[in-house]
């Protein structure tokens, strides 16, 4: 009983975890890419870990705490922009191609002893290196708190602070982004989604809005590699590829194209992939299922359920949790 | 005049001459018969507008002016390069050499949205209604110049409710003359092949053009929406537009449009009223193997109890 509280408990603490909230904010910006514009962006791990280096290296040089997030921001729409300028002339799936290379690049140059200086090579940067201004920004006591079955330090790595800041920025974003997105811009973009001629022919300049689309979505993912390392470290190989397809099933999950679809679907998975995890540990170390997977196992089957999750998404509910079956019922091309 | 006797005597089609259509026919009367003839009103002009997909020349127009006021439809048989010459002007195809000028202002170079910008707006042979959007949100999202659509005051809803207000309003207007009002709400998904069309038409006036360029807006439409498409292609330009279109329907063609213009392989082979240039000798050529069977100008749909009959289908889909 013990054992099943704890794994209870576990999963509701993901709810609220700085991981979660780093990934609904990477999957918001996904959205605006791929569910308002549909661009199809397959390097957002590229955007994150860009825009915690450029945190992290701004912060050790001794920028303060905003100026450092500015940094990150401003990393994320220059990536874009060199990613957009000669990519979102051609077909769509080119920027897939793209983005997926040149955020192996950017976590490559990054592990390399070339720029070790300054990315502290393939270690990456230590959380202590890079946390104390955000710390210090810290209005709670010190001390701990638990609300409920959950208790945490007020502030530090792993702490209330961390949580509060992260979903505070979740919340902010989500409203700026439904502010533009219900807004004649974010029609353009469903337009532009849909038929690129068709908006074109009705005299707007299509490739401006992919790119602002491009940029916007970056500059978000960037903010979300920020999160991410806050209560972590910044380290490149765990900002691959992998991050990037847990970001695309948390936005198709949640359902691409609405509002609250990526917080949702980053809730949901991160919560479901912790009870897969914590549970099937428990069973195979207390039950006769330790026979046949053994405790070592548990992490890779549980990769491989994500990825038979994503395709059966993308084949069964395109639409995701939130998702509007009408707008995606007509088969345009 | 004959080309005026055509308009006149078309049952179910043409409404009483405006003074300003009887002028353009007055105009056009006097204008040579031949390919790339001067028009005393040019509103489009082009020049040696050549377009080569590997060895093929596709277009290769020496001269072409299309009479401001006026429908001209432009007619050819399959592979005349009729689409590719409208995609060049519009700017959804570049031109290997060329140059053409919308209003006296060079076009030459200018992509699609800057050509729309202009008042040049086009439709497309291969209907583009936006069908995840609402029928609405299709002709607002038409609306020229709506601050809404800038990113930095996007999110500011008090910097353009009033546009977008506005814009509503025009759009139902323009929604009702297409008889679309009562489906405003609705996905433009869910709406016919022939509907579809008036809506892109719809939305088109929307971006209040000076010139709307139709390509082939009768293919693929209920013959009984033919009549009222054409009803309202006559209708834009007796408001003052002018209309070019694309069209293989030839009593279309015959029955709405002040001057026709002939393209083969590439060129240019004849232009005049309509009546006139389907005698011509080079258009016959042109499409003999096609039509040289055909009536060119088929009269059985302008009978009124063909059509009345089709309506009647029409309705009870």
């Amino acid at each position: 009983m013990d054992e099943f509280l704890r794994i209870i408990t576990q999963t509701l603490a993901e709810l609220i975890a700085p991981t979660t909230a780093a990934y609904a904010i990477a999957a918001i910006g996904l959205n605006l890419h791929f569910g308002y514009t549909g661009l199809l962006n397959m390097g957002q791990a590229g955007f994150m870990l860009l825009g915690a280096y450029g945190f992290g290296i701004a912060t050790i040089a001794g920028a303060p705490f905003g100026l450092a997030l500015l940094v990150a921001v401003v990393a994320g729409i220059l990536f874009a922009l060199i990613l957009g300028l000669p990519t979102l002339q051609l077909r769509g799936d080119y920027l897939a191609i793209v983005t997926i290379s040149a955020a192996e690049i950017i976590r490559w140059v990054g592990r390399s002893t070339w720029l070790q200086e300054w990315t502290g090579g393939a270690s990456g940067l230590q959380g202590r290196d890079f946390k104390e201004s955000f710390h210090l920004l810290s209005p709670l006591p010190d001390g701990r708190t638990a609300i409920g079955p959950l208790e945490y330090i007020n502030t530090g790595s792993d702490s209330w602070w961390t949580r509060i800041f992260a979903w505070g920025l979740v919340a902010l974003i989500l409203v700026f982004v439904w502010l533009i997105t219900r807004s004649p811009w974010g029609r353009v973009l469903k337009g532009i989604r849909e038929d690129e001629d068709a908006v074109r022919a009705l005299g707007k300049n299509v490739y401006s809005y992919k790119m602002q689309a491009l940029v916007l979505g970056g500059a978000i993912g960037a903010v979300g590699g920020v999160v991410y390392a806050l209560p972590l470290a910044i380290a490149p190989d765990a900002m691959g590829r992998t991050m990037t397809f847990f970001a695309w099933t948390v936005l198709l999950l949640g359902g691409a194209a609405t509002v609250f679809g990526p917080v949702l679907g980053s809730m949901i998975f991160f919560a479901a992939y912790m009870l897969m995890r914590t549970g099937m540990r428990s069973l195979t170390a207390n039950t006769g299922l330790g026979d046949v997977i053994t405790t070592t196992n548990v992490e890779q089957i549980g990769g491989m359920l994500v990825g038979v999750t994503l395709m059966l998404l993308v084949i069964f509910r395109p639409q995701g949790i939130l998702g509007n079956k009408k707008e995606l019922a007509f088969n345009v091309r | 005049m004959s080309a005026d006797e055509t308009t006149i005597t078309t049952p179910g089609v043409a409404g009483p001459l405006t003074e300003d259509h009887r002028r353009v026919l007055r105009d056009l009367s006097a204008v040579e018969r031949r390919p790339g003839a001067p028009k005393p009103d040019a509103i489009l002009t082009m020049d040696d507008v050549q377009r080569r997909f590997g060895g093929m020349t596709a277009v290769d127009v020496d001269h072409l002016e299309v009479q401001e006021g006026t429908i001209t439809a432009l007619i050819g048989p399959n592979g005349a390069g009729k689409t590719t010459l409208f995609n060049l002007v519009t700017g959804f195809d570049t031109p290997n050499s060329g140059r053409w000028s919308f209003q006296g202002k060079s076009l030459a170079g200018k992509g699609g949205a800057a050509v729309a910008k202009a008042g040049m707006v086009r439709t497309f042979q291969l209907t583009k209604a936006l069908s995840r959007l609402t029928v609405l949100q299709n002709m607002l999202l038409a609306s020229p110049g709506n601050p809404g659509e800038n990113l930095f005051l996007s999110w500011l809803p008090f910097t353009w409710k009033k546009h977008e207000a506005e814009a509503t309003e025009k759009a139902m207007e323009i929604l009702a003359r297409f008889k679309l009002d009562t489906k405003a709400a609705d996905f433009a998904g869910s709406l016919s092949g022939g509907q579809r069309k008036l809506l892109e038409m719809a939305r088109a006036l929307m971006t209040d053009p000076t010139m709307i360029m139709l390509d082939e807006p009768m293919a693929g439409v209920n013959p009984a929406l033919v009549q009222s498409l054409l009803g309202h292609i006559q209708a834009l330009r007796d408001e003052g537009m002018t209309v070019l279109f694309v069209e293989h329907d030839m009593h279309a063609v015959r029955h709405i449009s002040d001057w026709v213009v002939v393209m083969a392989e590439g060129r240019l082979v004849a232009e005049g009223p309509p009546e006139s240039v389907m005698k011509d000798p080079a258009v016959v050529d042109a499409y003999l193997g096609a039509h040289h069977d055909t009536d060119l100008g088929d009269d059985a749909l302008l009978d009124p109890a063909i059509l009345a009959r089709l309506e009647a289908e029409e309705e009870n889909r």
